[in-house]
């Protein structure tokens, strides 16, 4: 083999198509590594200069969000590679469920709650986490929140595996406790809404939250603030 | 059945009559409307509006019975705007609404302004169960509706699009006849440059106060040429045309992302534009070249039906009073807030 011929191209799977962003996996460097494709595309509506300066900005500010919480040894994803001009970063691939998918099918059975007890801590641990070194995710739903897992494990000994927190495509840096106490809430209707038994588990991630994070409580206090306001914007799913 | 709309939350005074007969699209028996326009430089106040609506109010009744050949005694409901809107104008309709009812007989029924746009556009478009964005002078919301309501998916944190182009006419000193954000609409066609303004969308949010003090601040150093003419990174000088081209570039561009937002949240491929700024052309482009990437389509109507009307209140008022719904008069009371979530949507599944 000539050292000037390139492997081909890695085929790319699409798993999901938000608003903003195509998400793909794929594999980086070696077809053996495993990885996340996130990629902005250009948007047809949007002036050219206005569209590559969006693109730009968020794709540099979701890594540096990531990369940031990464070397404070917050549980994110490992940034592989950047191109901001395309709209395109690689990441590491997490393998495993969803925090929302592992409620969905432990909360079914009796006793459920005491299987995800560890989980619900850890999942505090890496909020609080978060929130001291003033990164807000913007988007924080069990969706979000993966549990780490082998290839075709199933959901077993799940209270042993790590929890990753994904998706930074809303974060912000900020010191703000409003912000803080906005992701707590939106995290909060995630689990109500999943099921009626995940209220009590939530209790427990805001106490691991508050054990983990120094300024928890005036957070705190403001979601009580958060919690009455939210009645007025009425959203739903 | 028919209805008589009136309408006057804002700067336009409008008269609709309307037939509803089951299984049948609604039948459009009149709807004019008279505006009050202020002079260049200058925003409407609430004063001034509320004794145009009152100076007018008889005529535009009288002209519309003509016009369409109804009889009184054919009329089943009076229809009249409760909020939201301005608080003077809004009273001076819903005296106008209770002095018809006493008068004639008939029943009253209080519209939520919003949702009688939401109901007209459906109407007219055809469109099913759209993702709804309302763009106007006083409203920004991305709607969608689930169980008897519409809710508020996305909205302006401070003031409204419209808001944010009407005032920047001002700045301009652009003319209000026909509306401001009309004449920006022209204006924009011939701009060329697009200058950096901030963007401010937060998920399905977003904020235009920030936008308008950057382009006011842009426009003052271009109409003074203080401390330094406004150029281009290009070296170009920046054009009145340019700044208006870049602020309707920047703000729907906004729109347009939270729509597609909402849309993706819950998986709709329709769009409709209602409100006064639902009539801009390049809004209705831009929504469209979204809609069409995601394999679906938008609808959008035209002045008549976008800017506000009577026709619309009657609609959404007649379909509440076809389910039973009247406002007594000791309760037929007008509301500078009335958030489009509030209105039970008895008429839909």
């Amino acid at each position: 083999m000539s050292s000037t011929e390139i492997d081909p191209p890695t085929p790319k799977f699409l798993i999901k198509q938000g608003a903003e962003a195509l998400v793909y996996r794929t594999t980086y460097l070696l077809p053996h590594i495993p990885a996340l494709l996130k990629h902005r595309p250009s948007k047809q509506y949007r002036h050219p200069t206005l569209d590559a300066r969006l693109t730009k900005h968020r794709c540099l500010s979701e890594s540096r969000l990531l990369i940031r919480a990464r070397s404070l040894r917050i549980p994110v994803p490992a940034v592989y590679f950047v191109d901001e001009s395309r709209g395109e970063i690689f990441m590491e691939w997490i393998s495993g469920s969803s925090v929302r998918e592992v409620l969905d099918e432990v909360l079914a059975q009796e006793g459920g709650e005491a299987m995800v007890d560890r989980m619900m801590v850890k999942v505090g641990v890496a909020v609080g986490a978060l929130h001291a070194a003033d990164i807000v995710h913007g988007d924080l739903t069990t969706s979000n929140i993966m549990v780490r897992n082998g290839e075709g494990e199933g959901i077993v000994g799940f209270g042993e595996k790590e929890v990753v927190l994904v998706d930074f495509g809303l974060g912000t840096v900020s010191t703000q406790d409003e912000d803080k106490a906005v992701d707590l809430y939106v995290l909060e209707r995630a689990f109500t809404s999943t099921h009626p038994k995940a209220e009590k588990l939530f209790h427990d991630v805001l106490k691991s939250y508050e054990q983990s994070y120094k300024g928890a409580n005036v957070v705190l206090r403001r979601l009580q603030d958060v919690r009455m306001r939210g009645r007025k914007r009425s959203m739903i799913g | 059945m028919i209805a008589l709309g009136l309408e006057g939350s804002a700067n336009k005074l409008g008269v609709g009559l309307i037939r509803h007969t089951p299984g049948k699209p609604a039948e459009i028996l009149s709807n004019i409307r008279h505006t009050f326009v202020s002079p260049p430089g200058e925003g409407f106040l609430p004063k001034d509006t509320a004794k145009h609506h009152r100076s007018w109010v008889v005529t535009l009744v009288k002209r519309s019975l003509k016009e369409s050949g109804v009889k009184v005694k054919d009329i089943d409901c009076i229809c009249y705007t409760k909020g939201p809107g301005m608080g003077a104008p809004l009273q001076s309709v819903a005296i106008a609404a209770r002095t018809l009812s006493l008068l004639w007989g008939k029943p009253l029924v209080g519209v939520n302004h919003c949702v009688g746009h939401i109901e007209m556009g459906r109407e007219i478009t055809g469109a099913n169960n759209p993702v709804v964005l309302y763009v106007s002078g006083g409203n920004t919301q991305v709607i969608a509706y689930a169980e008897q309501r519409y809710r508020i998916f996305g909205e302006a944190l401070d003031i409204a699009v419209g808001n944010c182009l009407d005032r920047f006419a001002r700045t301009l000193n652009i003319s209000n006849d026909p509306a401001p954000g009309y004449n920006i609409e022209q204006m924009a066609k011939k701009g060329e440059n697009l200058v950096e303004l901030p963007y401010a969308v937060k998920g399905m949010d977003c904020s235009f106060s920030g936008i308008l003090a950057v382009v006011d601040m842009m426009a003052a150093q271009l109409l003074s040429g203080n401390p330094k003419p406004l150029l281009t990174p290009e070296g170009e000088l920046v054009t009145r045309e340019d700044l208006c081209f870049s602020l309707q570039e920047t703000v729907f561009a906004m729109l347009v992302e939270i729509t597609e937002r909402a849309m993706a949240h819950v998986g709709s491929d329709q769009v409709l534009i209602v409100g006064g700024v639902g009539c801009n052309e390049r809004l209705q482009e831009m929504m469209g070249l979204m809609a069409r990437d995601r394999g679906g389509s938008v609808y959008a109507t035209d002045e008549r039906f976008c800017i506000d009307n009577g026709i619309m209140i009657a609609h959404a008022g007649l379909l509440a009073y076809g389910t039973g719904f009247v406002t007594p008069l000791e309760e037929s009371t007008c509301t500078q807030r009335f958030r489009t979530d509030e209105v039970l949507v008895k008429w839909r599944d």
